[in-house]
């Protein structure tokens, strides 16, 4: 199978638009949760400074990782794909809101000349787009691909999830006993995919492998058994040995149902005695952005050789005894995994390494 | 390759009674969903063994408009009351969810958004999805809906052997 790397990433985060700066803040225990009015009810979020726009955040952070990775965005070998769940919507009244829309604006200012393709699968969104470019690449579609996961948090967003009662009233707990909800957030987060190949292989992430799979339970609660989460950490984890594994940095969004699931998940996979961390406290739940940000965050702290802290955690309130921490750990291995779900019942795990062959 | 489709017009309930009729939860759905289950219906409603859980078989749903006819009928709610069971299908991805739901289809679920109906894309992302070992059969739904009433719906029930 042909080995797909990372080599370049960009940002736009409330906690800064490097992914060194965002490290360093959230080693240092920052978040940018804070209270915000509603609409009408007030709401916890990580928002983005005003004025904001989904396609110019969206092209700032596929700029910076095109300038990191050092491709054309151009050439009729690159590829684009871009994650989000409601793109443009706070300005249904007015405008063409599709994804689409905005696609084929963004890629274009970036200078794309392929069609774009969204991917739009709930909370996993990101993570799902990162499979479709490892999968672009490995067909041989293209050489390299842009993928660019962004969310921004509007009245729909905000009153649909106050609606579902899922929005917690103060910083989100996630594994906490004491949790009680999620908080929004809004980033920009991109990676450029390349063919691993034509790069040296020692200083290389590598997308090895990754799986979505349905809980074919219910539309907006997760399954009790953590079937899709599971089966979606069984297909990956053949790519790996364990003691290599660092740490899985699972969605952990706080709400009751969510945490729970995956911890069910990880028990039945095996995965007990593997740190586990989740990110929501830093920069609340990005959604369309979540897998791309949480992956991009997870290489760098893997690279500083720690397991970052899961903010908001304090005593476990989970059924299986997973290993969550609010400090940080010192990381052992080379490689991690990303897991997300989201509504639709789908869940997805994604099986990053450092270096060369396994 | 089956190949399925509904024309725009076609009254979906009348057509739920006609070729389904014991599934209630179709009547929760939005435009998008209903479209995505009668044309699943059309296509593995003969299936042997047709309701024991799979993961074998991914679904993977194509647009351009995406959820926006449903994303209307909720905005058209957020002044009095923002209706929970509306803005569940706010995503365009749920309509995977429902048809993994009624056929108990573990496996893949995607939702992608096009600029435009392109038969050689989508199947381009069909056979990609391929790459996933573990599904050998897929259902393919290119549905789109500017609003309740417009539509664009075809469905491929495709195997591995045939791409």
């Amino acid at each position: 199978m042909m080995r797909v790397g990372i080599i370049g990433t960009g940002l736009v985060t409330p906690l800064g638009n490097t992914p060194a700066g965002v490290l360093a803040a959230v080693r240092e225990g920052k978040s940018a949760l804070a209270l915000h009015p509603g609409f009408p009810e007030p709401y916890f979020a990580s928002l983005l400074p005003r004025p904001v726009s989904f396609e110019e955040v969206s092209l700032q952070a596929a700029r910076a990782a095109v300038q990191s990775a050092g491709i054309d965005a151009s050439a009729p070998a690159t590829g684009f794909v871009l994650s989000s769940i409601k793109g443009d919507i706070e300005h249904i009244d007015k405008v063409d809101v599709s994804l689409a829309y905005s696609a084929g604006n963004i890629a274009r200012a970036l200078g794309v000349s392929t069609p774009p393709v969204v991917v739009s699968n709930a909370c996993i969104s990101g993570l799902a787009a990162l499979v479709q470019g490892m999968r672009m690449i490995r067909s041989g579609q293209y050489k390299q691909v842009i993928v660019v996961g962004t969310e921004l948090q509007s009245s729909f967003i905000v009153t649909g999830f106050q609606s579902l009662k899922a929005l917690s009233v103060e910083p989100c707990k996630p594994f906490d006993a004491n949790r009680i909800g999620l908080n929004l957030g809004e980033a920009s987060a991109a990676i450029v995919l390349t063919c691993h190949s034509e790069r040296s292989e020692e200083s290389v992430w590598e997308l090895v492998e990754g799986a979505i799979r349905n809980d074919a339970n219910h539309i907006s609660g997760p399954s009790r058994t953590g079937e899709g989460s599971y089966n979606a950490l069984r297909a990956v984890l053949p790519f790996v040995d364990k003691k290599d594994l660092a740490f899985v940095n699972v969605h952990g969004t706080a709400t009751v149902y969510n945490d729970e699931m995956e911890a069910i998940a990880l028990s039945r996979a095996g995965l007990l005695d593997v740190p586990v961390n989740a990110l929501k406290g830093y920069f609340g739940h990005t959604m369309g952005a979540a897998g791309i940000l949480e992956s991009i965050l997870s290489m760098e702290a893997l690279e500083a050789g720690v397991v970052l802290p899961t903010r908001g955690f304090s005593e476990l309130g989970v059924s299986a005894p997973v290993q969550v921490s609010a400090q940080e750990r010192e990381a052992h291995g080379k490689a991690f995994i990303k897991l997300l779900s989201g509504f639709g019942g789908v869940n997805g795990a994604l099986l990053f390494r450092k270096g060369g062959a396994q | 390759m089956k190949e399925v489709s509904i024309p725009c017009g076609v009254d979906l309930t009348q057509l739920y009674r006609q070729e389904v009729g014991d599934y209630p939860k179709f009547f929760k759905m939005d435009v998008l969903s209903r479209l995505g289950f009668l044309l699943t219906e059309r296509l593995v409603g003969s299936d042997e063994n047709r309701f024991q859980p799979r993961e074998d078989r991914a679904v993977l749903v194509f647009s351009r408009e995406g959820c926006v006819a449903n994303d209307r009928n909720y905005v058209a709610t957020m002044k009095d009351f923002p209706s929970p069971s509306l803005f569940v299908y706010t995503l365009p991805n749920i309509v995977a969810g429902e048809i993994a739901i009624r056929n108990k289809y573990a496996g893949e679920t995607s939702a992608f958004v096009l600029e435009k109906y392109d038969e050689k894309a989508i199947f381009e992302l069909v056979r990609q999805a391929f790459q996933d070992p573990v599904t050998q059969s897929a259902v393919v739904i290119w549905a789109d809906c500017p609003s309740d009433t417009e539509w664009d719906a075809r469905g491929w029930l495709v195997n591995r052997e045939e791409l």
